[in-house]
């Protein structure tokens, strides 16, 4: 229990977040109406999603410094997990699109923008799986990993502001900007990205440590 | 730590309800059957959650005792 607090934690703050979320004051605002509520879910995988990527392009760059295997196991779980995190991310915004935008896919610039980052990670794993000395796979996919990170940034954080956006937080639409600012929301919105962050970080745990037993047992 | 994660935890407890609104003394859907049961799908989908949760435990539990024979 003593290392395992914060899996403790994440599990209490997605529980919270998922009554609180549901149950808890949020402002009415035309279109969104009650869909407002997606921020408490929605928007935390990408949090999650965002975070794994980050870890994982630091244990690239830790492994080409140290040529220590587990960095690289490291490396390719967060992206596996954060493909996971960034699929639901797509699902539930397309969902809510179809019900707010009218239309699941209407080629804006963030979801463009999201498809394109989910393909240039599903190239890492692609690269790695064509790759079979271990060494070569390591180093040229931690390379290309820190190559990926920034393109991903840019992807979904730099152009859709660039240019007009539907999506709330973007281009010339105020969105969501004037709803963060309700703190009623905080209280949900912030526990939310914590815990599902924390949960995320456990399930890449998990698969780090299978494959360490894998790679035990079959030396 | 812990001490600090219990209090972080116990912030959350500063949020305020919405009040239930006034019906005149007759009796109105209460408990599960209140709010448009929109508590029905809150415990159904916390449910789900706790199911989910405790497969990832009891996974994390088994992969510990894995690594402790491996080791």
């Amino acid at each position: 229990m003593k290392n395992n607090w914060w899996k403790a934690l994440a599990i209490v703050l997605v529980f919270y977040s998922i009554v609180g979320g549901l149950l808890f004051y949020v402002p009415a605002k035309p279109i969104l109406n009650e869909t407002i509520r997606n921020l408490y879910f929605h928007v935390p995988m990408w949090f999650s999603m965002i975070i794994l990527f980050l870890i994982s392009v630091i244990n690239s760059i830790k492994y080409l410094r140290s040529n220590n295997e587990n960095h690289d196991l490291k490396a390719v779980e967060n992206v596996n997990v954060g493909m996971i995190f960034g699929v639901l991310g797509l699902l539930t915004g397309m969902i809510w699109a179809k019900y707010t935008w009218g239309e699941a896919w209407s080629n804006d610039p963030k979801q463009n923008g999201a498809a394109i980052a989910m393909l240039i990670y599903a190239a890492y794993i692609l690269l790695r799986n064509s790759i079979d000395e271990e060494q070569k796979r390591a180093r040229i996919s931690a390379i290309y990993n820190i190559f990926a990170f920034p393109i991903m940034i840019v992807l979904l954080f730099i152009l859709p502001r660039m240019t007009d956006s539907l999506h709330p937080g973007n281009g010339g639409n105020p969105g969501f900007n004037a709803y963060d600012l309700d703190a009623s929301m905080r209280y949900v919105f912030y526990p939310a990205c914590i815990g599902w962050i924390l949960f995320s970080v456990w399930m890449v745990q998990l698969r780090y440590r299978i494959r360490k037993i894998n790679n035990l047992t079959t030396n | 730590m812990r001490k600090l994660a219990l209090l972080f935890l116990f912030s959350f407890l500063a949020i305020q309800l919405k009040a239930q609104e006034y019906t005149g003394g007759i009796e109105m859907a209460t408990g599960m059957r209140s709010s448009g049961k929109i508590y029905v799908v809150v415990a159904t989908i916390a449910i789900i959650f706790v199911g989910l949760v405790w497969y990832l435990i009891t996974l994390d539990k088994r992969i510990s005792n894995i690594e402790k024979k491996v080791k």
